[in-house]
């Protein structure tokens, strides 16, 4: 039994810019993700982590390299279909992937291009709306709702087609702090209750502590990986990529370089409260 | 330049099945020379408020005096008020249009009716205080740019006014740590420099911690509280109430006093955190 | 400003005028448009006032709401009624210099404005009973024959909703470019027509930027959405005809039937 879900084998994304000058957005990166684990990808912007997210869907295909979801090598074109029905994709923002003018519509949107039956169509718009918890809403037109809303419309919109895996590109990185914690709780609760295997690309340190594990991208290199305590522990390196730790581990860290003999993987209030 | 707001209401909609009472009977006063943050949950009011600081909304009642002005009045020069009240908007790299950045950072100013070597003048110095280099930029295509460089030019659309008072809406919002910095960096040494009054509207309070010196929280339309931040993040069960939060920091120097332990429980930064820290653990002897 | 504007405005509801199939109720007013026409008296009207009550009736859409939607044609109505009145040849009932009003003229400018009133009337009902989206599917589904000499029905619908979905988020879009460059000392409503036209680009440059963006990002996650045009879609809701669609349609038929009886037997 295969337990891979994505296998990238040395992808490299070259892209020529305006000005005819070729850029490396992804370089020689090679990983594997298994089925159910949930998995962030931490990096600035322009370290590379979208064109990896879009590479999963097959919507960019590799220079040179090769990426396998499900045993499907993305550049094969006649499993173009049942790669995206199977790795679903969220996007960042929430008013430019919502297509219907109404809710449960715009749910059935993916199902209906698959060409499934009308009856199918509805109960799993129906279970759809129920796991993002938005069934009230089904009838609301997208653009009344908060962005934290419209994220799980478009959530539901992907759970619809039941893909095994989801990918999402930056989904909160224009939502307020309430919508960001709806939108992580929704996808928590997918990994953990549905089954469903988690690439969840962001910024944000905070939605990374609870991954099952981290891979930090750093000029279309793969520069850090690891569990959160092993990665947010290399307090250095992460400050150099310019990304976050949490407030505890760097106080942990200074307290350290004051000779206070403190672990460096403290992620939680929790954790340093029975530390002190 | 002081903001003197009285009884300041704002009904969307009056009359109408959707009506929305989005700020009732709002009083503030803000120095000249404040640093103040501005927070609370979507919805509670607060762009709404700084949209009347330069009267691009009109006050259902009440008013609001900048300086001596009363911009609340029927007969007041706008244009004079939106040069006073520099307003960055959320995202505001979305207003660029000009061929140019040089040309873009001009609009607000020429629109001011100022002269060529004044508007030069200003494009220099703005693009200058956030962190753009004249020469290598001014003639590039804000939409060639980085998106943080983007949201500098803009900023630098509003500072090239040379406003009084300053209002930033969520200005690091969708940046990443680095470019987050940078701009709060930004902001930081423009406050220090010029001594302008900031108004910073955030929902991050790592942010707000590190930089207001007054803290106004807004809820449902009204003031729900205001002060020092170091007053106002000790009151975390109502913050938490009305969906806000404190710095992580915070959280775990208040738990740390809850379990009995001898610290401050109002620090605001890693730092502050770590000196006092040192301290207890110094004193005790107990790490 | 731009909120009060609402295109195609629905009136949500679930009367038996609202459960209409869309392609009947697109037929339907297609008739009745083309039964108005065929009127040249005053008493088929009656028939055309009854029918027009009673779907609004039954539609439990307010009368008012209806009569609302006038108001913006208003002028037109009144410039039809005035032409007609003063350039219809006739019998002369009153004269003011040269300008003179038939008896004639009088009796077509009635005909014309009600005419006009009818026809308003009877396409917001559809309109206000049908949503968007169901119009949409119901004019795809009513385009669909015409496919074969070449007509993209599926893609001119996809159009149809994406449009009707995106002049919510552009018209919040506008409103907020505005404001900004209103900071920046922007003046959109002074000035002559030529300042005015100028004072637009930094309005619609960015506006236009954004549209571009936005539809850049929306085709991209249509496509992750496997969508690949009409071909092999299937539909959650599909339409069906039940028998009170049958009947709609024949008492539409009835009507049309009654006002070509009036024009040439009566």
């Amino acid at each position: 039994m295969n337990n891979t879900m994505i296998k990238v084998d040395n992808l490299t994304y070259e892209y020529t810019n305006n000005e005819d000058k070729t850029n490396i957005a992804l370089d020689n990166v090679s990983l594997e993700i298994e089925k159910g684990e949930f998995v962030v990808v931490l990096g600035h912007n322009g370290s590379g982590k979208s064109t990896f997210a879009k590479h999963i869907n097959a919507l960019l295909l590799p220079t040179k390299g090769n990426i396998y979801v499900n045993g499907m090598n993305t550049q094969d074109e006649e499993k173009l279909w049942d790669i995206r029905q199977t790795a679903g994709m969220v996007f960042q923002n929430p008013d430019n992937q919502l297509v219907a003018t109404i809710v449960e519509e715009d749910v059935a949107f993916g199902p209906e291009n698959q060409g499934i039956e009308p009856k199918e169509i509805r109960r799993r718009v129906d279970r759809a709306l129920e796991i993002v918890e938005m069934t009230k809403y089904k009838e609301h037109a997208p653009h009344l709702l908060s962005g934290g809303q419209k994220q799980r419309i478009a959530i539901a919109g992907v759970l619809a087609m039941n893909p095994e895996c989801i990918v999402f590109d930056e989904p909160t990185a224009m939502l307020d702090p309430s919508g960001r914690i709806e939108v992580m709780n929704t996808i928590k609760k997918l990994n953990k209750e549905e089954g469903k295997t988690i690439v969840h690309i962001t910024h944000y340190m905070d939605e990374a502590v609870e991954a099952d594990r981290i891979i930090v991208m750093e000029e279309g290199k793969v520069v850090l990986e690891g569990t959160p305590k092993e990665v947010f522990s290399q307090v250095d390196k992460m400050k150099e990529y310019g990304l976050d730790i949490p407030q505890v581990t760097e106080l942990s860290y200074k307290l350290r370089s004051e000779g206070i003999e403190l672990p460096l993987d403290v992620l939680t209030v929790e954790e340093m409260v029975k530390l002190i | 330049m002081k903001i003197k707001i009285e009884g300041l209401n704002h009904i969307y909609n009056p009359g109408n099945p959707f009506e929305i009472k989005a700020l009732d009977d709002v009083n503030l006063e803000i120095d000249k020379g404040e640093f103040v943050g501005l927070i609370g949950h979507t919805g509670s009011g607060k762009s709404t408020l700084i949209q009347h600081l330069n009267g691009l909304l009109k006050a259902t009642s009440g008013k609001i005096f900048i300086g001596d002005t009363e911009i609340t009045k029927k007969d007041v020069k706008l244009k004079s008020v939106r040069q006073k009240v520099g307003l960055v908007f959320q995202y505001p790299e979305h207003q660029l249009f000009e061929e140019t950045v040089y040309k873009d950072i001009a609009f607000g100013p020429k629109n001011l009716g100022l002269s060529e070597e004044e508007v030069d003048k200003r494009i220099k110095e703005s693009m200058e205080l956030v962190g753009l280099n004249f020469t290598e930029v001014k003639d590039r295509s804000p939409f060639e740019l980085s998106g943080g460089q983007r949201r500098r030019v803009a900023i630098a659309g509003v500072l090239a006014m040379k406003p009084d008072i300053l209002i930033l809406d969520e200005p690091t919002a969708g940046l990443d740590p680095k470019g987050r910095d940078e701009i709060l960096g930004q902001i930081k040494h423009l406050y220090d420099k010029y001594n302008i009054t900031i108004i910073l509207v955030s929902h991050s309070m790592e942010d707000i911690a590190k930089l207001v010196n007054r803290l106004i929280v807004m809820h449902k339309g009204k003031v729900n509280m205001e002060g020092n931040p170091r007053d106002i993040f000790k009151r975390v069960d109502e913050l938490e109430r009305i969906g806000l939060g404190i710095p992580q920091i915070t959280y775990l120097m208040r738990e740390l006093r809850n379990r009995g332990k001898d610290v401050k429980d109002d620090v605001l930064t890693v730092d502050e955190a770590k000196i006092e820290l040192l301290k207890y653990l110094r004193s005790n002897d107990n790490a | 400003m731009l909120k009060n504007i609402t295109i195609g405005q629905y009136f949500p509801g679930k009367t038996i005028i609202h459960k209409l199939d869309p392609r009947i109720k697109i037929l339907i007013t297609l008739l009745f448009i083309f039964s108005l026409f065929f009127i040249d008296s005053f008493t088929p009207y009656l028939f055309v006032v009854a029918f027009i009550l009673t779907s609004v009736g039954l539609s439990k859409v307010p009368l008012k709401f209806i009569l609302k939607g006038l108001k913006p044609l208003l002028i037109i109505i009144m410039i039809t009624f005035l032409i007609n009145a003063i350039l219809t040849p006739g019998e002369v009932l009153y004269r003011l210099g040269p300008v003179k009003i038939t008896i004639e003229g009088l009796r077509q400018a009635t005909f014309m404005a009600l005419r006009l009133i009818f026809l308003i009337v009877g396409t917001s009902l559809l309109t206000l009973t049908t949503s968007p989206i169901s119009l949409t599917d119901g004019i795809e589904k009513l385009l669909n024959p015409f496919k074969r000499i070449g007509l993209p029905a599926h893609e001119l619908a996809m159009m149809m909703t994406i449009a009707l979905r995106f002049i919510p988020t552009l018209l919040e879009e506008t409103d907020k470019i505005m404001k900004a460059q209103m900071a920046r000392g922007a003046d959109f409503e002074s000035g002559n027509i030529m300042n005015r036209a100028k004072s637009l680009v930094p309005l619609l440059v960015p506006l236009f930027i954004s549209a571009f963006r936005r539809a850049d990002e929306l085709a991209m996650a249509m496509e992750a959405r496997c969508y690949r045009g009409g071909d092999n879609r299937t539909r959650m809701k599909e339409l069906s005809l039940e028998i009170r669609d049958y009947l709609a349609l024949g008492i539409s038929f009835v009507l049309l039937g009654i006002i070509i009886l009036f024009r040439y037997f009566i």
